[in-house]
């Protein structure tokens, strides 16, 4: 396990809360004005959510969910996960082995090249991707001639899906793999096991937890991507819409019931995200 | 400054972290708080200043009472384990600190200020780091100037909570010397809490022995030492043997001429240098042999095995000086004869 | 030149890593500024200097200050509270932080829209109360962007809270600081770099943020437009050239703040002694 012994989150808090105590109407105050802010801008719209979808009754959901456009909608947003996401976590664990096993020239400059899709507008990403593969792209006539579609298509989603979700799991990983050091790995390898033994045997469980969390907000982002994946789908209900972007169609064309059924979706998944993060933080502080 | 605690009693859930505590320490004392860990010096020493509540009892200092005052009003300084110095500020303005946090009307000013720091930082002989930062500090430099750092609001008494405790052993030698000197120089009332019976003894006048957060013994260091009032002090302060009259041989006992008829109890602690040793001439009824020894630099410790003894097995203990040792020539499984000069008695 | 010899598996991890990260991330970013090599330096600067793109800018940095700054000082609290305090419900508190972060922006989009129009939950009470409208104005823009920072903010505070010394603030007690001083003298300036992180984060984030903005904002040309909007409306033109020059513009103020925050943050940490 890790070398450095970490004082557990919990024990912190203890520490923390037999420190000097502020006056109770300091406390109540701020944790009034902490508590009001969030439920402001957190609680009262995830409750929201919940309210619109349910606004005509569960029948009226029911049908709005089992609109052909909106299963149409949940099948694409499905696909776009399943291929971008074992994509970004091979990638992922991949980077982070070169990362943080061997030394090189660049290496810092390579983590910050990984880290470049979070600070781009998600407009732009997906405005590169027509600018590559669009009409008057650099491959537009080449596609154009034989008929491959890349943008207002399916591949053009993925590509753009691609780019926004990039860093996500090595994010994830990098750092854990840096504190843990390689000696477990070396000792295993000393041992006389394989490469692949090693990462399967050592590797692998002890990032477990890490990598999932990676793949998790991996995944939250594939499914719920909007600005990159508007740019590059064309908003063609049935054939390339994601559900994000059937919650925007619905809701410009006032189907309230419609937008809120499909965002309920969404919300659920942010939901479950949410609570599963949770899960294994807890697991990680407490293994 | 006196300090006087009455009836100090603290809880930590259902973990009693000290019990009835009674205290009195007269003004210009450089006190030790000696005890195991968990024993409750520690929460004493921050009740003292005011960083804990109790839950009953008073805290008096020069006859004041401070109880219900606030940690920032007491006017003590704290030397904390771990230093605390502020790490966003130079040693210049860490040393500062309490006196620009005054109020205006009592605030000197920063030219008087000024020359206090540097006056303190002299003082503590660092005066020459007061542009460098906390982390660019060795241990025992941050430990000297959390100690201006406290002294600057000129406190009315000095905490001390394990002073030397994250020092390197040379470092702390070298440390404790210079804290009793700095001592007699300022004269101030101080506290400082340690686990370390050795440090306690060479740098306190008076030493406070806790356990169970309770005051086991109060005294100066050879009265802890050469009359501890009960096992757990005897044990603790110093290597002991302890030969119990339930689990040892009286026969033996009397060979070794332990048993006389004043004792007063069943439990005879022997200090190891109250041993007296002599080569036995090979006689079978001779109480021990010579197992092993040690050098201890000036002191040789000498490892005895008991002879005829149908009690406890643990060994013997006895030390004398190296050039003593040297006279009796002793060989690893010579027959000793041994004589107590003087034990004490617990029940 | 491998940290350890022994260790398997160099050549393929940064093959793949090399030529997976060019073909996703670096040959797309790259048309972008080769594309805009099309472009004359006259045409660009009429494109950019153009009164719709200027407002756009001007409406997309100061909404993202504005909400970045907001979204500090509560954050901040925020964070304090779940810190330093206990109380019912910290737990679920503590969770939801995040929910930005997991929540589809074009599901918070709509959410905020219908909060905060005319006649939603929130928009109403704040219209009939006070007169105030916050959907379809640039204030709209501004609460979005708030939801957005939040998460930013608090978890860049939070870990830094957490591994604050509580002995530095006994020192200043014991040495005669109120708690105010403390708090001024000790706390905040320990805190600052990372509250400033978390505030350049979000600040960046915010700029270039879409899907949560454009239902809230009302897209009023010259009052609510934001830059990323206005992309997507030179595209919808087949106006490729217009909407690479603001898009690289953007991605050059962009790149340019990040590196300006870095180096205010190695100044501070200089200064604190902390390098």
């Amino acid at each position: 396990m890790n070398t450095v012994t970490k004082p557990l989150y919990k024990d912190k808090i203890v520490a923390q809360q037999r420190a000097l105590q502020d006056p109770d109407w300091v406390k109540w105050s701020l944790i009034t004005i902490a508590l009001s802010f969030i439920s402001l801008f957190i609680c009262i719209p995830l409750g929201l959510v919940i309210v619109q979808a349910f606004s005509k009754g569960l029948e009226a959901y029911w049908s709005a969910l089992t609109q052909p456009d909106t299963l149409a909608a949940i099948k694409l947003t499905l696909l776009v996960a399943v291929v971008t996401v074992p994509l970004n976590t091979v990638f992922g664990v991949a980077a982070a082995w070169a990362i943080t096993r061997f030394d090189f020239k660049g290496k810092s400059f390579l983590t910050t090249l990984i880290d470049l899709p979070f600070s781009v507008s998600p407009v732009i990403s997906g405005l590169i991707f027509v600018l590559l593969f669009g009409a008057e792209g650099w491959f537009g006539e080449w596609l154009m001639e034989h008929d491959v579609k890349i943008i207002f298509a399916v591949p053009g989603i993925i590509l753009a899906t691609l780019f926004i979700t990039f860093p996500f799991v090595a994010r994830q990983l990098i750092p854990l793999m840096q504190e843990m050091g390689n000696q477990e790995e070396e000792a295993a390898l000393s041992l006389g096991a394989g490469g692949w033994k090693t990462f399967w045997a050592v590797t692998i469980p002890n990032i477990k937890w890490a990598l999932l969390y990676g793949v998790l907000l991996c995944n939250a982002r594939a499914m719920g991507e909007f600005g990159a994946v508007s740019v590059v789908s064309g908003h063609i209900r049935g054939m390339t819409n994601t559900l994000p972007l059937h919650v925007e169609v619905s809701y410009n064309d006032y189907d309230v019931v419609g937008a809120f059924a499909s965002a309920s979706i969404l919300a659920a998944l942010a939901i479950v995200t949410l609570i599963l993060k949770t899960a294994l933080e807890w697991k990680q502080t407490n293994r | 400054m006196s300090i006087l605690l009455s009836d100090i009693s603290k809880n930590f859930g259902a973990f009693t972290a000290l019990n009835h505590i009674n205290l009195e320490v007269p003004e210009g004392e450089l006190v030790a708080l000696l005890g195991p860990s968990g024993c409750g010096k520690t929460t004493l020493l921050r009740i003292i200043a005011g960083l804990e509540h109790t839950d009953k009892g008073r805290v008096l200092i020069n006859g004041d009472d401070k109880t219900d005052q606030n940690v920032s009003q007491r006017g003590i300084g704290f030397v904390f384990q771990h230093y605390a110095l502020f790490r966003h500020m130079t040693v210049f303005e860490n040393v500062a600190f309490g006196l620009r946090v005054k109020p205006k009307r009592d605030r000197p000013s920063n030219e008087i200020i000024t020359k206090k720091v540097h006056a303190l930082l002299d003082l503590v002989q660092l005066d020459w780091l007061h542009n460098r930062y906390p982390d660019q500090l060795s241990g025992g430099q941050r430990q000297r100037i959390a100690l201006a750092r406290a002294l600057a609001v000129e406190p009315s008494v000095l905490l001390l909570d394990e002073p030397f405790g994250a020092l390197d052993a040379s470092v702390r030698k070298d440390l404790r010397q210079w804290l009793r000197n700095l001592h007699h120089e300022l004269n101030v009332t101080s506290i400082f809490v340690t686990h370390d019976q050795e440090e306690a003894m060479e740098v306190a006048s008076q030493v406070v022995v806790l356990n169970h957060g309770q005051i086991e013994q109060q005294g100066s260091p050879s009265d802890i030492y050469d009359h501890p009032a009960n096992a757990f002090v005897s044990r603790f302060i110093g290597q002991t043997n302890v030969f119990d009259l339930d689990e040892h041989d009286a026969d033996w006992l009397q060979t070794a001429g332990l048993l006389n008829p004043t004792q007063e109890g069943k439990i005879a602690h022997v200090r190891p240098h109250d041993i007296i040793i002599e080569k036995s001439d090979a006689n079978h009824a001779a109480p021990a042999t010579l197992k092993d020894w040690q050098h201890l630099g000036a002191l040789i410790r000498l490892e005895l095995v008991k002879n005829g003894s149908n009690g406890s097995t643990a060994p013997v203990f006895a030390e004398m000086p190296n050039d003593q040792f040297k006279q009796l020539e002793l060989a690893r499984g010579d027959k000793i004869n041994l004589k107590i000069r003087q034990a004490h008695w617990f029940h | 030149m491998s940290q350890s010899s022994v260790m398997p598996g160099f050549r393929p991890t940064i093959g793949f890593t090399l030529f997976y990260l060019g073909l996703v991330v670096l040959i797309p970013l790259s048309t972008l500024v080769f594309k805009s090599f099309e472009l004359n330096w006259d045409d660009y600067v009429h494109i950019i200097t153009s009164k719709r793109v200027l407002s756009s800018f001007r409406v997309s940095f100061t909404t993202a200050l504005i909400a970045a700054s907001i979204a500090s000082v509560f954050g901040f609290i925020t964070a304090w509270v779940l810190v330093r305090y206990s109380f019912f419900g910290k737990n679920i508190f503590h969770a939801l932080i995040d929910l930005p972060f997991a929540l589809p922006t074009a599901v918070a989009g709509i959410v905020l829209a219908t909060i905060f129009q005319p006649s939603g939950f929130l928009g109403k009470l704040l219209m009939d109360n006070f007169g105030i409208q916050i959907a379809f104005k640039p204030a709209g823009i501004v609460v979005a962007l708030i939801f957005i920072s939040i998460p930013f903010v608090v978890r860049t505070v939070e870990p830094v809270l957490l591994e604050f010394e509580t002995t530095m603030e006994e020192a200043g007690s014991s040495l005669g600081a109120s708690r105010l001083q403390v708090f001024t003298k000790i706390i905040f300036p320990n805190i600052f770099p990372a509250l400033l992180t978390g505030f350049a984060l979000a600040f960046a984030r915010g700029v270039g943020e879409y899907g949560s903005v454009i239902f809230i904002a009302g897209n009023i040309p010259y009052v609510s437009e934001i830059v990323p909007l206005l992309i997507v409306i030179k595209l919808e033109q087949f106006d490729i050239k217009g909407a690479t020059a603001i898009a690289l513009t953007m991605l050059v103020i962009s790149f340019l703040l990040l590196l300006l925050i870095n180096l205010l943050q190695l100044w501070v940490r200089k200064r604190s002694g902390q390098l």
